[in-house]
């Protein structure tokens, strides 16, 4: 049994599909900040049989929670503070993602236009479909780190 | 500022008021030939369309206004690998309005979230073409006398067909329309344009062949079928001839429906067809210029009210 410490203030990221926590790190930007960070692979779930885990030590006002829905809106997401959790937020997708993910279509502006932000807009909340805002293209991950 | 990027960036009410506005242009021309006097269009083609360009550039010679502008990219700062947001920033300083084309889909979204001008989409890659939307209805309110309470048949390519794709999703928002679509089944309408009609409650049919349904049309929508579409030969051969407009199948169709076409035509549409007074395609592209003079007008804020008072 792997034991890890209570965070006093941050976030603690529940029912992760397993293996999809690094993704989560990555796309949260946190290889880029000095935030204390636990990282729980394949931990075992009732509900999900494995799952993943994140804790994160930090600020709770600094995390994007709509990156975290985009990546999957079933995660839990507990906020921590002074030890105690103080609040479950709902994660809903959100209507515009901005430097997240990149178009894949070769014939978009984005595929030569420097500086240019990849923005994805909600077409169809039901299907979670995204579109580039610029050629309408459906979001499809296309490589392993996509997400 | 407004700028125009897709079909559907106008109301239905804004486009009665644009129509309105390119009826009153072809009625008395004369009224509007000095209405952009000292105003010029910049029309920034990065690749060849020679019609979509002198349509603009006769637009707004009409109104009195100048043009410049380049034809293809390698004459153009691009080629040189300026961002089409620096070009967009440097025509803002020589022009009042810019029509744009582009290969790559979103260039003119691009350019207008940086532009100090209006900024037309006159095509982005397979993406929007909206001012041949516009054309497309103009001439059938212009020649029917209404839009919506119709039967269209749109034949050919209508996979790819941007021009179909556009001008379905614009008519959708009018009432008591009926879509037929002919096409052979390797360029079938796409699911998710069927998926919006049955969402919408929309009647349609499909069909492979022209002569099946030519009798039902108010208006048939002409479209080019390219042999590169097809996988082989031998289905190329055997389907071209359901889509090529004669003489012989448009007896079959009513005396007042319209032929449109968005042009050029290749060999879809026989020539003999030309002198029916059913074919409005070469009308279609003199509505045209008169709905890109309406737009010029009404993106500048050149139009009073007296202008679109039928």
């Amino acid at each position: 049994m792997l034991n890890i410490g209570k965070i006093e203030e941050g976030f603690v990221l529940d029912h992760i599909k397993a293996g999809k926590s690094l993704s989560i790190y990555k796309h949260l930007g946190l290889d880029k900040n000095a935030d204390t960070v636990a990282i729980i692979k394949n931990a075992k779930s009732a509900k999900m049989g494995r799952k993943d885990i994140l804790k994160v030590e930090c600020d709770i006002n600094t995390l994007d929670l709509d990156v975290l829905a985009f990546i999957d809106h079933n995660i839990t997401v507990n906020v921590i503070k002074d030890g105690e959790i103080v609040d479950k937020k709902e994660l809903v997708l959100p209507k515009e993602i901005r430097n997240v993910i990149k178009c894949h279509n070769p014939r978009c502006i984005t595929s030569i236009e420097q500086g240019l932000p990849h923005i994805f807009v909600l077409a169809d909340e039901e299907n979670e479909v995204y579109r580039c805002k610029y050629c309408e293209e459906k979001y499809a991950p296309k490589a392993e780190s996509d997400i | 500022m407004r700028h125009l990027m897709n079909p559907l960036d106008f109301s239905v009410e804004e486009l009665d008021k644009l129509f309105d506005l390119a009826e009153s242009i072809s009625a008395d021309p004369a009224k509007y030939a000095h209405v952009c006097d000292g105003k010029t269009l910049a029309t920034c083609f990065y690749e060849p369309s020679t019609r979509t360009r002198l349509s603009f550039e006769s637009a707004m010679i009409h109104l009195g206004g100048q043009v410049l502008g380049f034809s293809e990219a390698s004459s153009s700062s691009a080629a040189k690998g300026e961002s089409v947001s620096d070009t967009i920033r440097v025509i803002s300083c020589y022009a009042d309005i810019c029509a744009m084309r582009h290969p790559k889909e979103g260039a003119p979204m691009v350019a207008a979230s940086k532009s100090g001008i209006p900024v037309i989409n006159a095509g982005d890659g397979g993406h929007q073409h909206p001012t041949q939307t516009l054309t497309d209805l103009m001439t059938i309110r212009a020649l029917k006398g209404r839009l919506g309470n119709f039967t269209i048949g749109l034949c050919g390519d209508l996979k790819f067909g941007r021009t179909v794709h556009s001008l379905i999703n614009a008519l959708i928002r009018y009432e008591g329309i009926k879509f037929i679509f002919i096409s052979p089944p390797e360029l079938r309408i796409p699911d998710y344009i069927t998926d919006k009609l049955i969402e919408s409650g929309i009647e349609y049919e499909e069909v492979i062949k022209l002569e099946v349904s030519i009798g039902d049309l108010d208006i048939l929508y002409m479209t080019r079928v390219q042999r590169e579409r097809f996988f082989n030969e031998e289905d190329y051969v055997r389907l071209k001839d359901f889509y090529i407009l004669t003489n012989e199948k448009l007896q079959l169709a009513r005396e007042d429906m319209l032929v449109l076409h968005p042009l050029p035509r290749v060999n879809e549409i026989s020539v003999e067809v030309d002198d029916d007074p059913r074919a409005v395609y070469f009308k279609q592209a003199q509505y045209g210029v008169y709905v890109r003079m309406a737009l010029i007008m009404t993106l500048l804020g050149l139009v009073s009210d007296t202008d679109t008072t039928p």
